[in-house]
């Protein structure tokens, strides 16, 4: 093999990487921030992210396009570029600090400890390497084991993530495959070493419908088997609702609401969670109805708003929501944390709602022209 | 499914689009042949939506360009408003091709990067010089005001200063500029945020209403067709399986393939029951050699050999509801095919 192969020759990790007290969660995410340096100052990409994940659970991550869930996921990986980046905050593995660790201390975690799967199988794969090269380097690397062993290995992988004649497979390069069967690929590379936490940051983005359903069960068949931790990174509620214990809604750099999933979708609290939770269209409506919008949007992270960064678009905003930045906090059950001075759902919240409905607010008109719109026969 | 036939087309004077017989083919280094559209045949009413749904290279995209003429169809005709558009060449098409406008999936790279949005939205105006120079600046002006882009602001503008969302509704603006009778919509809003998706098929909608606009609307986003479509079609592997009205069509499908397509949809709502109907495993095959007889026998739970062995014609299962299966799904076995919505929303 060309590639260089780690010093340590064990097949037992547990003594690279002793584990923690069992009852520490085995991720813990505290404050985390992740400003990128530009000309025009700071992006501040993740801005005071906290959260925690045990072992066998499953915590979907959501949220449009730029709110910083990827550079999330990358942060707590420790995968971001080396320049012009600036982090703070502890991110802490089994117990142990890792959020200043560089890329040295990282690689025997990488592949081992955590995974990830990426967006895009077709990027994310070396197109001049075979796959069985692909799976068997990380085995290598990290294990004194023999390359036909590896080879063994890799044949195993490819059948346990379902690619039809696997020994045929490890001879082809990625051009060769298709898009879902690149990204089981990918899986079998990221549970090869046998990971403890995996990331899959938009996983099934790039995939057709009936190929995503396969991927995502996959994803969690192993997530099971192997008693993994796991981040579901996505802009898609419908990905995460029936498959994730619980979900963190994130906006502007920032969690806004994280509750278990069948609370989250019952009762969100947050005016955002609820206004995106309105906005998708639902097969089990009737054709022609009028979504509900989110006027505006996002905030530029250069330059964030004052207050909650949701309060220009927000149908619940009073003049404190556009001063006093709301902090994630736990309400009456404990389990439910969201940052919202007038949560959906209570009574100040209503009074908001109603306040700025008597003062024809553009967000209230949006919510409503959608509740009361007539539904339209079909022809 | 992937069938043909033409039982469901309706008579063609109360149609402005009718597609008979489309084939489009792209030949390839080997000598060989894709096999884009095989035999579709499709039809629109004045004022109505059809719904174009697929997996990515099913043929969505191909038919919807094929009636462009952008290109020629291999084989077949093109009816529209009475004549048939590939007989027409030069500039008896370039006259007809007004009538009948685009918006792309990727909003940014479908807006010259170059021009301003007041040249990129007049353009079509210029070209055929509608009207004086005011009076297309005026329009201009108010085309911006109707998709919701402050004209004063914009006219000056580049592409690259608007998100997304914005550059769809220039996109819009453009593809209304002309007066068209038919907008092609080709996944006009899979490349935007959920949030923003919902402005701009409200924004389809009203402007539908305000014209009578008649759409094709192409997306893979069942959710998403079921919201602007007055009929849908499902579309595999270059053949049509199923059309019908949407309500109907996802609330008891009959082709398989729809029903693994409803099963598959990842629905938001963590209480949703487990699915009922029969899902698919595999992948598409490849268009340069599809199966024979049915396109989709061979990921069809209910595959049997008179598939292999000869094509289904398309057939009407109920009032305006037609499916192009050998054994197509009763009510019986679908039981509750969409899911509920409750749990989710406001």
């Amino acid at each position: 093999m060309w590639f260089r192969r780690r010093k340590r020759r064990s097949l037992d990790s547990a003594d690279r990487f002793p584990s923690a007290p069992p009852d520490a969660p085995l991720l813990e995410v505290d404050d985390a921030r992740t400003y990128f340096e530009t000309d025009r100052g700071p992006v501040r990409a993740v801005d005071g992210v906290t959260f925690s994940l045990d072992r066998g659970k499953t915590l979907g991550i959501v949220g449009e396009s730029g709110c910083g869930k990827t550079v999330l996921s990358r942060s707590v990986m420790g995968l971001l570029p080396k320049h012009n980046v600036i982090r703070s905050g502890s991110v802490k593995f089994e117990g142990q600090e890792i959020g200043n660790w560089g890329p040295d201390q990282m690689r025997p975690l990488w592949g081992t400890q955590m995974a990830m799967v990426f967006q895009d199988p077709m990027t994310s794969l070396n197109p001049v390497m075979s796959i069985g090269h692909q799976i068997t380097e990380p085995l290598l690397y990290h294990f004194d084991i023999a390359t036909g062993y590896a080879r063994e290995l890799a044949v195993a992988l490819l059948q346990s993530v379902g690619i039809p004649e696997p020994e045929r497979r490890l001879k082809q390069y990625p051009h060769e495959l298709s898009g879902g069967m690149r990204q089981r690929v990918m899986i079998a590379i990221a549970m090869a070493c046998g990971p403890k936490l995996l990331f899959a940051d938009e996983p099934t983005t790039a995939l057709d419908v009936t190929v995503q359903a396969q991927i995502l069960d996959l994803l969690q068949t192993q997530q099971r088997e192997r008693y993994m931790a796991m981040a579901l990174v996505t802009h898609d509620l419908g990905v995460v609702a029936g498959r994730t214990d619980d979900i963190a809604v994130m906006y502007a750099g920032r969690l806004v609401e994280k509750a278990p999933t069948k609370i989250l979708f019952s009762q969100p609290r947050m005016p955002y969670t609820e206004a995106l939770m309105a906005s998708i269209p639902k097969l089990g409506d009737a054709a022609h109805t009028r979504l509900a919008t989110i006027p505006g949007r996002p905030p530029n992270l250069l330059n964030p708003p004052r207050g909650c960064k949701f309060s220009p678009r927000c149908a619940y905003v009073q003049d404190k929501c556009r001063v006093e930045e709301p902090p994630l906090r736990p309400g009456a059950d404990g389990k439910h944390e969201f940052a919202c001075w007038f949560p959906v759902g209570t009574p100040e919240g209503r009074a908001a709602f109603e306040s700025n409905k008597k003062a024809g607010l553009a967000a209230v008109d949006a919510r409503l022209s959608a509740e009361t719109a007539p539904v339209e026969g079909v022809s | 499914m992937a069938g043909s036939g033409t039982a469901h087309l309706r008579p063609r004077d109360e149609t402005l689009l009718r597609l008979e017989n489309l084939i489009v083919e792209f030949p390839t280094r080997g000598g060989g042949k894709v096999h884009a559209v095989t035999d579709v045949s499709l039809d629109i009413k004045r004022g109505e939506t059809l719904g174009l749904v697929g997996e990515s290279g099913c043929g969505k995209s191909t038919t919807g360009r094929a009636a462009m003429q952008l290109p020629k169809p291999t084989s077949g005709h093109v009816w529209f408003d009475g004549t048939d558009l590939t007989t027409l060449h030069g500039s008896s098409l370039r006259r007809a091709r007004p009538q009948l406008q685009m918006i792309f999936q990727d909003p940014i790279s479908s807006l010259n990067p170059r021009r301003k949005v007041k040249d990129i939205v007049s353009e079509g105006l210029d070209i055929w010089s509608v009207g004086g120079k005011e009076n297309r600046r005026g329009k201009v002006r108010s085309l911006l005001d109707e998709v919701g882009i402050d004209a004063d602001a914009a006219l000056d503008r580049h592409p690259h200063e608007f998100s997304g969302g914005q550059c769809q509704r220039i996109s819009i603006a453009r593809a209304i500029a002309m007066d068209p009778k038919l907008i092609i919509c080709d996944e006009p809003v899979s490349a935007l945020d959920v949030s923003v998706q919902a402005q701009i098929l409200n924004l389809l909608e009203q402007l539908k209403s305000r014209y009578g606009l008649t759409m094709i609307f192409i997306a893979h986003d069942l959710a998403v067709v079921k919201n602007v479509s007055d009929i849908v079609a499902v579309m595999y592997l270059g053949k049509l399986c199923e059309i019908g009205a949407p309500d109907e069509l996802f609330q008891s499908p009959t082709h398989p393939y729809t029903a693994a397509l409803l099963s598959a949809i990842p629905v938001p709502d963590p209480e949703a029951k487990p699915k009922q109907l029969p899902g698919v495993g595999g992948e598409v095959p490849s268009p340069l050699n599809p199966p024979s007889g049915c396109r989709f026998r061979t990921r069809c739970p209910r595959a049997a050999e008179r598939c292999a062995e000869e094509e289904p014609k398309i057939r009407e299962m109920r009032p305006g509801h037609y499916v192009a299966c050998h054994f197509p799904l009763e009510v019986d076995d679908v039981g509750v095919a969409a899911p509920s919505s409750d749990g989710a929303g406001s």
